[in-house]
């Protein structure tokens, strides 16, 4: 392929690939963030489809998290975080007036880079969605949901002699699943994960990533990561950002055999950090 | 090469006698703070340990109608009016017929504390079937006879020496009555039972803690909740902008405020303005809340602030509400610090004098308060006042009062430790 048939970057730029789809669970058309003065993206358009795997990678700093930060409005607990366009969640305006965040968080739970569980009890992290959701009628119900949650996390074996013992003892490949049984257990309609295995070892990040992977079936998810061997391994799609600006999308195997664009060539050959 | 080493090992040299150095002003900084403190302790316990025992004399009355001027049928009126005084006086001179001088004896009513004729006729009003009967009682030595016996009785005095304000015919007369066995130093009670009072034998701490606690109470009552909302509220909802800037700025400067000025404050507003009586505990407790809001204000942002965001951000992505997140995670991480804060604040307030000073809170009250409206006077104004006062009894009071108000500092701050100890949760 020849080296000047490829785009390169420009204030007005056009996302390469197929950033569109015809059948979306999220639609993002148009945004912008800004930091204050500072704009972290700019002009982002990207469609992700039910029940898909997508993938963001790009160097430190691209706008990944704030990207996806945007999805469940956690930029909201960012006094100068400003966000402008339209993210439709299954054709409603997540940014509309109308919209609960509580709501919508309940719909579109989320997984941090460390893992965070609460300083209580394995249970009580499971079941504290479900709690102030008001999901369950009863302790019994309650106890159920903690269960199935657990057991989709492959936790439940590991856990359930001590689900009153604080979460916090846990190891931290334990904690992160556990973080993602509490995201499970409101039953969310998309998952958002950031950087979930950078703070695990390898074989943590491989149950992990199988998690991810069964995850899948149920749920759309939409996972930052920085390693592209992870990219490759569980998502279905992969969009490229750099300096804030959403470069390409493309399925997952195109990205990583036969880029388009010149920078994200760049990237996944290790010549941009 | 040979440069460079001998470079190093002067460097070194250098190095090693500045850490030497340091470790040594470290050192004698804590001696010398260890010292203060030991100098303070021992002289106040070796002044004050006296206070905890009491001098009582043993003595038979018999309470006969006729002396007192009653009938069986005597209303409690009559008890009232009824001459006790005459009672003690010819129970005490029939001890000793052959003291006749006036002013001798009345050297002798005089080893008995001023109270002594009331002391009968309060236990007359308690039970009056002891009329017309004998009764073996104990009774509270005089502070002079007190002081004497417990510090100095058996020393060797020297021809004619007198010791304190005690004469030679009191030291013979303690004497005799060590020799019958009818004096004798016990636990004082009086201390713990009693208010103020001008005699130091009779005057008690009993008001000043009930006074400090019913002050304490309404400051922790008001200052608690309104410190730890502020705190809450400044740290988790409040915008950043200029007016809350302006809002924190003048807490932290509120926290340097010399507390008298609280005291003139309260005066102003709480007794002035909005008419509440002077010298209650209520008034205290309102002008010790606005000295220790700022103290439990910044503590409690401090233990606020070092909840782990990440824990925030955990709770808001499960869709909690700001409320939510704030009351079931922030709130119970950041309680420990914000106790901690408190019970210093509180300390802080149970050791304050000036502000209730101005507030009037140092009159002479002899009445144990019953409620936040009721006059009272506090432990360190009690400290202040008996430090005042120039009875030689009082000094050995004013370090016994001291050394309860230490006690109680001291309880408070361990507690805060245990607390943070107990309470401190690791993530
Ligand atoms: N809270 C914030 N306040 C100001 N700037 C921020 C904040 N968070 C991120 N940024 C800026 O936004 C840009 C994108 O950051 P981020 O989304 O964290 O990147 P990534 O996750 O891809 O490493 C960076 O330049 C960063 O400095
Ligand atoms: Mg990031």
């Amino acid at each position: 392929m020849a080296e000047n048939s490829k785009q390169t970057m420009n204030d007005t730029y056009e996302t390469t690939g197929i950033p569109l789809l015809k059948d979306s669970k999220l639609s993002v058309r148009n945004v912008d963030v800004f930091y204050g003065d500072k704009q972290a993206i700019f002009d982002v358009n990207l469609d992700i489809g039910k029940n898909q795997v997508i993938s963001m990678i790009g160097p430190s700093g691209c706008g990944k998290s704030t990207f996806l930060r945007c999805l469940n409005r956690m930029n909201d607990t960012i006094d100068i975080c400003n966000v402008t366009g339209e993210i439709k969640l299954e054709d409603q305006n997540i940014y509309d007036r109308s919209i609960d965040v509580v709501e919508l968080r309940a719909r579109v739970g989320m997984v941090f880079q460390k893992p965070n569980p609460f300083p209580k009890s394995i249970y009580e992290n499971v079941a504290y969605g479900a709690r102030i959701h008001g999901l369950t009628d009863n302790k019994l119900e309650l106890d159920e949901l903690v269960e199935s949650s657990l057991k989709r996390c492959g936790l439940w074996k590991e856990v359930k002699e001590r689900l009153l013992e604080p979460a916090t003892g846990l190891s931290g490949g334990q904690q992160q699943r556990l973080c993602i049984a509490r995201a499970i257990a409101v039953n969310p309609e998309v998952i958002l994960m950031d950087e979930p295995c950078s703070a695990l070892d390898p074989i943590a990040t491989a149950t992990v990533e199988e998690l991810i992977h069964e995850l899948s079936q149920n749920f759309t998810i939409c996972i930052v990561t920085h390693s592209m061997q992870q990219a490759a391994r569980v998502s279905q799609r992969t969009a490229y950002f750099h300096l804030g600006k959403l470069i390409e999308v493309n399925d997952t195997s195109v990205v990583f055999t036969n880029p388009k664009h010149q920078l994200t060539e760049e990237y996944i050959t290790g010549r941009i950090g | 090469m040979n440069d460079k080493a001998t470079r190093l090992a002067q460097t070194l040299k250098r190095r090693h006698a500045a850490e030497r150095r340091f470790q040594w002003y470290g050192r004698l900084s804590v001696a010398f703070g260890v010292a203060c403190v030991l100098f303070l302790f021992t002289d106040i316990i070796s002044k004050g340990y006296g206070a905890f025992t009491q001098t009582y004399i043993d003595i038979e009355v018999t309470f006969d109608y006729e002396t007192l001027g009653l009938t069986p049928d005597s209303t409690e009126t009559d008890v009232k009016a009824a001459s006790f005084n005459s009672l003690f006086r010819n129970t005490v001179r029939a001890q000793y017929p052959e003291v006749t001088d006036r002013r001798k004896q009345r050297t002798l009513y005089g080893l008995y504390t001023t109270d002594a004729p009331i002391m009968l006729r309060d236990m007359v009003l308690r039970d009056p079937s002891v009329l017309g009967t004998t009764q073996q009682l104990t009774i509270v030595a005089d502070d002079d006879i007190d002081t004497y016996y417990k510090h100095s009785f058996g020393q060797d005095l020297g021809e004619g020496g007198v010791i304190g304000r005690v004469n030679p015919q009191q030291i013979a007369l303690v004497q005799q009555l060590h020799d019958q066995g009818r004096i004798h130093k016990k636990f004082n009670t009086i201390l713990f039972t009693n208010g103020d009072s001008r005699d130091p034998e009779l005057a008690g701490i009993k008001g000043a803690i009930i006074g400090s606690l019913l002050t304490l109470l309404v400051t922790l009552m008001l200052s608690f909740p309104i410190a730890v909302a502020t705190a809450i509220y400044l740290e988790e909802f409040a915008p950043k902008n200029r007016l809350t800037e302006f809002i924190e700025v003048n807490i932290n400067n509120l926290a340097a405020v010399p507390s008298v000025i609280f005291g003139l404050l309260g005066l102003a507003i709480f007794i002035n303005f909005f008419g509440l009586p002077r010298s209650v505990p209520l008034v205290g407790g309102l002008v010790l809340t606005l000295m220790t809001l700022p103290t439990i204000i910044i503590s409690s942002r401090a233990s606020i602030k070092a909840v782990p965001p990440s824990i925030r951000e955990a709770a808001l992505g499960m869709g909690a509400s700001k409320v939510q997140m704030v009351m079931h995670h922030v709130l119970p991480l950041a309680m420990p610090g914000m106790l901690t804060g408190t019970i210093i604040g509180m300390a802080q307030a149970l050791g304050e004098t000036a502000p209730l000073l101005m507030i009037g809170m140092v009159a002479f009250i002899v009445e144990t308060p019953a409620a936040i409206t009721d006059a009272a006077t506090v432990l360190p104004v009690q400290i202040y006042l008996w430090a005042d006062s120039p009875e030689r009894a009082f000094v050995e009071k004013t370090s016994a009062a001291i050394m309860i108000l230490l006690a109680f500092l001291i309880f408070m701050n361990s507690t805060a430790v245990w607390l943070r100890k107990r309470l401190e949760r690791r993530w």
